[in-house]
């Protein structure tokens, strides 16, 4: 039988957690999901990465936050959010009416915020996996994250790893000198997946005011001027690890996706693109189900990894 | 608040760097109410990446109208559009102002700078609507910034103009003019969208005085629908922790809970 949209296999496999398709919300632009309900189906959704929480509500960074670069976007958000206690009694129910895998993006300001942000989740249901979030270049100076080391990544990855009860995936920062080393850090202690990249720390300048156009100073570039590097770290990462990769970096089309996913991601997460359209995820999902029909691919896990390098 | 992914457009209007557009687009132009705001993509491909936030401007059962001024690349992407060309907008978005029947039979002052006037011309409308008399109070740097003037007589508003170099109207801040008319007036409500240094003098009157006050605010976006928390500003009793996001709770705050840097 021939293979058509509607037919093409879009299921991807974690392992630990199987998607309905590879598109999964990136932590941080799509909210806590819900407020994306009046735009898309959120069950035609590979999963939903929910906003970084902190144990506690938080406040952010004073605005300026966002500036728009050529064809990126650097916000400095500074991870303003709910804390998991209201996100528990307020988003979770609803998000558990929902048929689609739900992440918590965990983020902490120490170790031990991190195990406890951990640690109340676990007592709650309707979560299939946590990503680490040890990559925010926002929340402290220079954009100091644990992600920059591969001892720091490697103990928090390994404390968390112990203390969960559910999957843990490991959000790599790109403002590294070999993200491959914090990759391999993060699956030595245990990792179920890593998830790359999360924005590049950067500046924008308004030379008349002489000023950072972003009240933090420095920001994190998503869009699609990263994606050709976030290609190439997913690409590396994914061609020595044994963990599955997360793609992601200035997705905005099924075919920016699908090169993702030759380049080694099992799947990928959409970000800024939802700013720009609040359906594009699904969007992304409907279009590489048409590459896969116009190319004859009945499954499209089976792109994964064979990009052709020699 | 969907999304209209070929809203044509009808006609456009423009007076140098100001432009106005007429939009059939029935599912927006039918909910939208004063104050609220519409989400435009301004080009095709990822620069610039996002959409533009602008103020409704008017609306009706066949569709909206947007005024704005070319201030960047997305706006001036946005000014070559032609009629029609079809535009791909979200919205209605946000809160917008009160405009209630508590009004009827009482004045409203409403005050824009600049651009800031898009949304009182729908405003000044509804609280017509309601039985209520609307002032406008219109002001920029110079009468090339005010090209809205003529409309807004012709609609029969009470209107006092200004500009910052006396070209037109009053001269000096619209604030200032503001002042000198609550002496002789006593508004119910005071109205404004503009640049936020007018905002905040304008609210330090109206606090002075005692008036209420409904203040639209502006700020760059990244959706317009509460995710990504970048357009937030320091507001008393909200939600967000301290920021308060614009797009969703907002933009337009009574005047008191607003606090200024």
């Amino acid at each position: 039988m021939a293979v058509t949209a509607k037919t093409v296999d879009l299921t991807a496999d974690l392992g630990f957690l199987k998607l309905r398709n590879p598109v999964l919300t990136a932590s941080g632009t799509f909210g806590y999901g819900l407020e994306f309900g009046p735009y898309l189906d959120l069950e035609k959704l590979g999963g939903i990465v929910v906003k970084g929480l902190y144990y506690g509500p938080r406040e952010g960074n004073p605005p300026p936050r966002l500036v728009e670069t050529p064809s990126g976007l650097i916000n400095a958000i500074g991870l303003q959010g709910i804390g998991v206690e209201a996100f528990a009694a307020k988003v979770l129910p609803e998000l558990r009416r929902i048929d689609t895998a739900v992440v918590v993006n965990v983020c902490g300001a120490d170790d031990d915020e991190y195990a406890a942000v951990v640690e109340f989740l676990d007592g709650q249901e309707g979560i299939a996996a946590y990503e680490l979030n040890i990559s925010c270049p926002n929340v402290k100076k220079e954009g100091a994250c644990p992600a920059l080391s591969p001892r720091t990544t490697f103990d928090l990855v390994k404390r968390l790893k112990a203390a969960s009860r559910r999957p843990l995936i490991t959000k790599l920062s790109p403002n590294v000198t070999s993200i491959v080393e914090i990759a391999l850090a993060a699956e030595e202690a245990g990792t179920d997946a890593v998830a790359l990249v999360n924005t590049f720390l950067a500046l924008a300048v308004d030379l008349e005011t002489r000023r950072p156009k972003l009240g933090n100073v420095y920001g994190g570039l998503s869009g699609p001027a990263i994606k050709p590097i976030a290609l190439r770290m997913v690409h590396q990462v994914a061609s020595r690890l044994k963990a599955p990769v997360i793609g992601m970096g200035g997705i905005m089309t099924g075919a920016d996706a699908l090169e993702f996913m030759m380049a080694g991601a099992a799947a990928v997460e959409v970000g800024t693109a939802s700013f720009v359209d609040p359906d594009a995820a699904v969007r992304v999902a409907d279009e590489m189900a048409r590459w896969c029909e116009s190319h004859g691919i009945a499954a499209v896990r089976d792109v994964v990894g064979t990009l052709k390098t020699s | 608040m969907p999304i209209e992914r070929s809203a044509r457009l009808r006609e456009v209007r423009s007076w140098d760097d100001h432009f106005l557009f007429s939009v059939d687009a029935p599912a927006v132009g039918k909910e939208a109410r004063p104050g609220q705001f519409v989400m435009v993509k301004v080009g095709e491909g990822a620069f610039p990446l996002l959409r533009r936030p602008l103020g409704v401007h008017d609306a009706g059962p066949e569709g909206f109208e947007l005024f704005f001024r070319v201030a960047g690349q997305g706006t001036a992407l946005l000014a070559r559009r032609k009629p029609g060309d079809l535009l791909d907008v979200i919205g209605p978005l946000g809160k917008g102002f009160t405009a209630g029947r508590g009004l009827a039979g009482r004045t409203a002052f409403l005050v824009g700078g600049g651009r800031g006037i898009a949304p009182l011309y729908f405003l000044a409308r509804a609280l017509t609507g309601v039985g209520a008399r609307p002032v406008v109070f219109y002001g920029g740097r110079t009468a090339a910034d005010v090209p809205l003037r003529d409309k807004f007589a012709a609609a029969g508003f009470e209107l006092h103009l200004s500009t910052d170099d006396g070209s037109l109207g009053f001269a000096g801040f619209v604030t200032s003019l503001v002042e000198r008319e609550l002496g002789r007036a006593e508004p119910a409500m005071v109205y404004a969208c503009g640049p936020d240094p007018m905002m905040k003098a304008l609210a330090a009157i109206t606090a002075r005085r005692g008036l209420p006050s409904e203040l639209s605010l502006e700020s760059v976006m990244g959706c317009g629908i509460g995710a990504c928390w970048g357009c937030v500003h320091r507001i008393k009793g909200g939600t967000g922790d301290g920021w308060v996001k614009i797009c969703e709770e907002g933009p337009v705050f009574p005047g008191e809970r607003v606090l200024w840097p």
